[in-house]
């Protein structure tokens, strides 16, 4: 976590209390972290993001920065992480073939593994573990379906979920930390 | 094997093969833009596309990406297995079930390792990811599979007069280097495609601006911010409507427009069709079998101003 403190003019500085030199192979060595090491911060995805064209809280080239120099809490503890609309214009527009959308879903991945998850993931988590679709499914609408002549719903085997959800460790992620968001 | 392709965008129109697809319905489509399910299906038929119902699938796996990567690996590289036991080809109609599917495809062909990890997974539920089929999003069979010239043969209803925009979204060309369909920064399929139907593809500032769907959840100020924008850019070009290729981009112009007007306290009033349904239209095909009904924003004064036209 940061301690902030405020010098005499009234400029907020942010103290990192902790920096692990360490973060940075964590992210480099997770599948879609790669290429975090190849981020010279020249700003293009920042410049190119459609929300951080709308909104001065979210900067993508901050959060890389952030892992590059092991400022871990800070950035996996923020809000603002989850603010990707996942577009990838950054990705395509990076002059180093940097990944930026993956490397900053690695971020995501390892915020969660930390417990820090938007409450909306854990929803849409649980409706694929049940059912395997992102949405609730209502019986209403199935039976509209019929109505109105659709073939009915592919219904998705639970149990595969469920094991697929252990194997990959997603079961963890979602079902067994409830409590603690 | 029908429906079999090349390697994406060198692959020739098979103009007298039947065209057979696994089809991918996704989440967003059934549970949410029923519209676009009927009238996709609606054409198709009167394309003579046949389709194969994936019996079993699961969500792509793009809503979770952001919580356990290798888990929307899983999810994804089950439907294609399932595919791959019917050896055919997925023929999607979301985008971004199009991106994450033929991202995890191409990834997981191309490389041993995740491909192993990958099936180490699907191991538990006795199923095996092979690499075997390809991944294509409607809009691309019909550039690529039906072909532009025969579907043009299709078009009995020319959209004659309409001004129409094009929302391209962003998962159909991006991350390029997996999607390899038309260029990412100023791509024409999509206005070429309105204007086949006979109407004149509208331009407009900012054609790409996302539409931010995947952070409403999270946050759905900056979305409406999005979509308040884009039709403030429509507007301008004086559009009659807009059009997707994608059911969560129509679920954020279309459902949300109302709530973008109410924010800004503007006034829109943009129909956003499917472009399955103006397809529909364009073929000659019964409004009421396309469920324009089923659209939010009512598309009457566009089907009005539509048949005095014509």
């Amino acid at each position: 976590m940061t301690d902030n403190a405020v010098e005499s003019e009234g400029v907020k500085l942010q103290t990192p209390s902790r920096v692990d030199p360490e973060f940075k192979h964590e992210v480099l060595s997770m599948p879609g972290g790669e290429t975090l090491k190849y981020c010279f911060q020249c700003g293009t995805c920042t410049s190119c993001c459609p929300i951080a064209d709308i909104t001065d809280s979210y900067r993508p080239r901050t959060a890389i920065r952030l892992a590059q120099l092991g400022l871990e809490e800070r950035l996996l503890s923020s809000d603002t992480l989850w603010l990707c609309a996942a577009c990838y214009t950054c990705t395509d527009h990076c002059p180093q073939g940097v990944e930026v959308k993956d490397v900053l879903r690695v971020f995501q991945n390892l915020a969660v593994k930390k417990g820090y998850i938007p409450r909306v993931y854990r929803e849409v988590g649980k409706n694929i573990l049940n059912a395997g679709y992102a949405h609730k499914i209502s019986k209403f609408k199935m039976k509209k379906r019929i109505a109105i002549g659709l073939p009915p719903l592919s219904e998705t085997p639970p149990a595969h979920m469920e094991k697929l959800a252990k194997a990959t460790g997603f079961h963890e992620t979602i079902a067994e930390k409830e409590d603690k968001e | 094997m029908s429906g079999k392709s090349e390697s994406a965008g060198n692959s020739e129109p098979k103009k007298d093969a039947v065209l057979k697809y696994a089809f991918y319905l996704g989440c967003a489509t059934p549970l949410r833009e029923r519209a676009y399910e009927i009238s996709a299906r609606r054409v198709l038929k009167e394309l003579g596309v046949k389709l194969v119902e994936m019996k079993g699938a699961n969500c792509c796996g793009l809503p979770i990406d952001a919580v356990n990567h290798e888990m929307t690996l899983a999810l994804s590289a089950r439907n294609l297995a399932i595919a791959e036991k019917k050896g055919l080809d997925i023929l999607t109609l979301c985008s971004g079930c199009t991106g994450q599917l033929m991202k995890t495809n191409k990834h997981l062909k191309g490389n041993r390792g995740s491909r192993e990890r990958v099936n180490r997974y699907l191991k538990t539920i006795r199923a095996k990811f092979q690499g075997t089929i390809e991944v294509k999003h409607l809009l691309r069979v019909l550039v690529e599979d039906i072909g532009f010239e025969k579907l043009k043969t299709y078009i009995k209803r020319p959209l004659s007069g309409m001004r129409i925009a094009a929302h391209y979204g962003c998962h159909l060309l991006m991350p390029s280097k997996y999607l390899e369909f038309d260029d990412f920064e100023d791509p024409e399929f999509l206005r070429e495609f309105i204007a086949l139907l006979g109407a004149e593809p509208v331009r407009y500032a900012d054609e790409k601006e996302c539409c931010g769907a995947v952070i409403a959840g999270v946050n759905l100020d900056l979305p409406l911010n999005l979509i308040a924008d884009k039709f403030r850019n429509v507007k301008n070009a004086q559009a009659d409507a807009m059009t997707t290729i994608c059911p969560s981009c129509h679920l954020m112009y279309d459902q949300y427009q109302s709530s973008a007007e109410k924010m800004f306290d503007e006034t829109y009033n943009i129909p956003v069709l499917h472009f399955t349904q103006l397809l529909g239209l364009a073929m000659g095909i019964p409004a009421e079998e396309l469920a324009l009904d089923g659209l939010k924003v009512k598309p009457e004064g566009f089907l009005t101003a539509m048949a005095q036209a014509a």
